[in-house]
C-alpha cells in the first residue's frame, strides 16, 4: 500500500501501458510538452517522444476521428479530450463513427479506443467547463462509459479499458486529480462492468458514482453514528450497468438512493431506477431517490454553484429522509 | 514527373469503370423494382475517378469512402456479389445487413467504410495515414469525399493535422457540382476548391474527374509524394453525376445556371470515353466485348446472389454492438 495522487495514478497507467504495448499512444490538446492541461502525462512525452505522445491542435472533431482511424488500423489511442464539455464538439465522431462501425461494418472492424475526460463541477469553471457528460453518452450504442472512483479504480480501470477492444469513454473527475488515495502496490487489472461494495451496509443502499462514491462514503459514517447503516456501491461503469450488484444490495436494504452528478433529467438515477425497479419493488420500503445536477447550465459563482451541485450533505438529507419512518 | 496509365493497365482500368457503371444500373433498377430498402447515391458519371486513383494504390494502402460510395469499393476490388447483398439487407453482405449502401465496409481490402456523415470519414482516413507513419509501413491513406464535405469543419482540422505532420495522406475531391440540391457555386465563393490547398501549406492539383487518364496522372503523384514522406496533397476532380443526389432524386434542380448543363456533362461520358481511346490505340474491339462479357457475367452472378440470399434473422439485430 502506497499513497498517490489521482491524476498520477492516471499517469502510471498510461506509462505502464504505453510500455507494455508498443501499439498504445496519446495524443490531445496539451497532452506533451506540458504533460497535460491536469497533469495525467507528465514526463510521457519525454519518455516516448513525438509520435507517441502528440500535442494536438484545438480541433475536437478531427484528432478524435484520428483515434477512430488508428484504432481501425490495429493501434490503441488514447485521447484525451481536456473537459468532458468538448466530447460535444466532437459528437458525431464519438456517436454516429467511433461507437457504430463495428456494428455498421457487421463485426469486421473493432475500434479500440479509449476517450479520457474530465468531468464535473466545483471550479467555478461555469457552464461550458463544468458538466459531467455520462448520461448523454450511455444514451448511444456501442461504448463503454467508465466511471472511476479512487485513484485505485483510476488505474485499475483505465488499464483495463486501454486493453478493451472496445471504444471506452472514460470519465475522470476534475475535484479529485491532487486528491491522495491510497493505492495497492502491484494493482490489478479492475474489470469493467462490476460494480463495487465500498461498505456493507443494512439499512439503505447508496449506488453513486465518481467523486460521489467518496462523498457517500463520508456521508456513511455520520449517518452510522446516527444509526443509519449504509451500503455503497461503486457503480464503476454506466455502460456495462452492473444490475446484479445494485439488485442483490436493494434486497437486502430495501431503498435506494443513486447520486451520480450529470443532469438529472433522462439520468444516471432515472436510468437505474427504471432498470431496477422491476426486480426490486417488492422488495423496497421507500421510492427510489436520486440526486443529479439540477437542470440549469452550471453557473459561475461559488455563491450559485455550491449549493446546487450534489454533495455530501444532500446525500446525508436524502438518505435520512428515506429511512426516517413515514407517519 | 507525372506518371501515365500505360497500355497494359487500359483493359483492367476499362474493366473497372465498366463494372462501376454497370454495378450502379443494377443497383437503380433495385430501386425502381421496388426491392431495395431505403435509398442509395449512385456513382453513375463518376467513375473515371475511383478507377484512376485505386488504379494507383497498393493493396495495403487504405481508402476512406463517403456515401456516394460504391465506385470507390468496386475499385478496390470489392466483392460485388456481397457488396449488393448489403444493398439488399441480406445476411450475405459485408455488413450481414446492418449497414446497408451508405456503411459498406470491407476491411480485407483496407477500406475503411463509407460513411453516412458527409465529411465523417475525413479524420477517420487522416488517422489510418498516421498510423502508417506510426509504423513506418510506407502505406498511403486516401480519403474521398464530394465538394460538400469541403464545407464541413472536418475537412478543415483533417487536413490542417495532415499538413502540419506530413502525414502519407490524399484527399480527393469529387466536385461534382451539387450537395443535394444546392450549387457549389452559390455557397462558395472560389471557383478551384482545391484553391483551399495553398491555406495548409500543401501542394493542390485539379483535373479533369471524366477522363480516367488525368485523374491517374496526378493521383499517382500525389500518391507516390505521401508514399516518400512528403505528405499529403488535395486533388480536386471536375466531375458530374447522372442521376440526382440519391436513386430517388430526379436531380431537375440542375438547371439553373444552364438548362443543358447535365446533357452537356452526359456527353462526355468517361466509360465510352475511355472505350474509345482503347479502340483508338489499337486495342481490337472483340477483346472490350470480352472485358465487358465478363463484367456481366459477374454482375449478373452478383445480383442472383443478393436477391437470393436470405434476409437475417433479427436475433442478429443484437449482435455486433460489442466484441468479447
Amino acid at each position: 500500500m502506497r499513497e498517490i495522487m489521482y491524476r498520477d495514478a492516471i499517469r502510471e497507467a498510461l506509462d505502464e501501458e504505453m510500455e507494455r504495448d508498443e501499439n498504445v499512444l496519446l495524443l490531445g490538446e496539451d497532452v506533451a510538452f506540458i504533460g497535460g492541461n491536469f497533469k495525467t502525462s507528465v514526463g510521457l512525452y519525454e519518455k516516448y517522444g513525438d509520435l507517441r505522445v502528440k500535442d494536438t491542435p484545438i480541433s475536437e472533431a478531427g484528432f478524435v476521428g484520428m483515434g477512430v482511424g488508428m484504432a481501425l488500423t490495429g493501434l490503441r489511442p488514447v485521447v484525451e479530450l481536456m473537459f468532458s464539455d468538448f466530447l460535444l464538439v466532437s459528437a458525431d465522431q464519438v456517436i454516429n463513427q467511433m461507437s457504430k462501425i463495428r456494428y455498421m461494418s457487421g463485426g469486421q472492424a473493432t475500434v479500440p479506443m479509449v476517450i479520457r475526460a474530465p468531468i464535473g463541477a466545483g471550479r467555478s469553471s461555469a457552464a461550458q467547463h463544468s458538466q459531467s457528460m455520462q448520461a448523454i453518452v450511455s444514451q448511444f450504442p456501442g461504448m463503454k462509459v467508465v466511471l472511476p472512483s479512487t485513484a485505485q479504480e483510476a488505474k485499475g480501470l483505465l488499464k483495463s479499458a486501454i486493453r478493451d477492444d472496445n471504444p471506452v469513454v472514460f470519465f475522470e473527475h476534475k475535484m479529485e486529480y491532487t486528491n491522495k488515495f491510497d493505492i495497492d502496490d502491484g494493482i490489478e487489472l479492475i474489470p469493467i462492468g462490476k460494480a463495487d461494495i465500498k461498505r456493507a451496509g443494512e439499512d439503505i443502499t447508496i449506488v453513486a458514482t465518481s467523486s460521489l462514491v467518496m462523498k457517500a462514503l463520508k456521508a456513511a459514517e455520520k449517518l452510522e453514528a446516527e444509526g443509519i447503516s449504509c451500503e455503497i456501491v461503486d457503480l464503476r461503469s454506466v455502460v456495462p450497468l452492473d444490475r446484479e450488484t445494485i439488485i442483490a444490495s436493494v434486497k437486502k436494504t430495501g431503498r435506494l438512493l443513486i447520486a451520480d452528478e450529470a443532469y438529472e433529467r433522462c439520468g444516471i438515477g432515472a436510468e437505474i431506477a427504471a432498470n431496477v425497479m422491476e426486480d426490486v419493488f417488492y422488495w423496497l420500503d421507500a421510492p427510489i431517490a436520486r440526486i443529479a445536477t439540477p437542470n440549469v447550465p452550471l453557473p459561475f459563482s461559488p455563491a450559485l454553484e455550491f449549493p446546487i451541485i450534489p454533495s455530501e450533505d444532500k446525500i446525508l438529507e436524502k438518505a435520512r429522509a428515506l429511512v426516517a419512518p413515514t407517519a | 514527373m507525372a506518371k501515365k496509365l500505360v497500355k497494359k493497365q487500359y483493359q483492367g482500368v476499362y474493366e473497372t469503370m465498366y463494372k462501376m457503371r454497370r454495378f450502379e444500373e443494377e443497383v437503380f433498377e433495385f430501386y425502381k423494382k421496388g426491392m431495395m430498402p431505403g435509398l442509395a447515391h449512385l456513382y453513375l458519371g463518376e467513375e473515371a475517378i475511383a478507377t484512376g486513383v485505386c488504379a494507383a494504390l497498393n493493396d495495403d494502402d487504405y481508402i476512406g469512402s463517403s456515401h456516394r460510395g460504391h465506385g470507390h469499393l468496386v475499385a478496390r476490388g470489392a466483392n460485388t456479389g456481397m457488396m449488393m447483398a448489403e444493398i439488399l439487407g441480406k445476411k450475405s453482405g459485408y455488413s450481414h445487413g446492418k449497414g446497408g449502401s451508405m456503411h459498406i465496409m470491407a476491411m480485407d481490402k483496407g477500406i475503411l467504410g463509407a460513411n453516412g456523415i458527409v465529411g465523417g470519414e475525413i479524420p477517420i482516413a487522416t488517422g489510418a495515414a498516421y498510423a502508417a507513419l506510426y509504423r513506418g509501413t510506407k502505406q498511403v491513406s486516401v480519403s474521398f469525399f464530394g465538394d460538400g464535405a469541403t464545407n464541413e469543419g472536418t475537412f478543415h482540422e483533417s487536413v490542417n493535422m495532415a499538413a502540419a505532420w506530413k502525414l502519407p495522406c490524399v484527399y480527393i475531391i469529387e466536385n461534382n457540382l451539387y450537395g443535394i440540391s444546392v450549387d457549389i457555386r452559390d455557397v462558395t465563393n472560389t471557383n478551384d476548391l482545391v484553391d483551399r490547398a495553398k491555406g495548409y501549406g500543401i501542394p493542390g492539383a485539379v483535373a479533369d474527374g471524366m477522363d480516367v487518364e488525368a485523374v491517374y496522372a496526378v493521383a499517382a503523384e500525389a500518391i507516390e509524394r505521401a508514399r516518400a514522406g512528403k505528405g499529403p496533397t488535395i486533388i480536386e476532380y471536375k466531375t458530374y453525376r447522372w442521376q440526382g443526389h440519391h436513386v430517388g432524386d430526379p436531380g431537375d434542380y440542375r438547371v439553373r445556371r444552364d438548362t443543358k448543363e447535365k446533357e452537356k456533362w452526359m456527353k462526355r461520358c468517361p466509360v465510352a470515353a475511355f472505350r474509345k481511346k482503347m479502340l483508338g490505340s489499337g486495342i481490337a474491339e472483340s477483346a472490350i466485348r470480352k472485358a465487358e462479357n465478363a463484367v456481366e457475367a459477374e454482375i449478373q452472378e452478383a445480383v442472383t446472389f443478393a436477391v437470393d440470399s436470405p434476409y437475417p434473422d433479427v436475433s442478429e439485430a443484437f449482435t455486433d454492438v460489442f466484441t468479447d
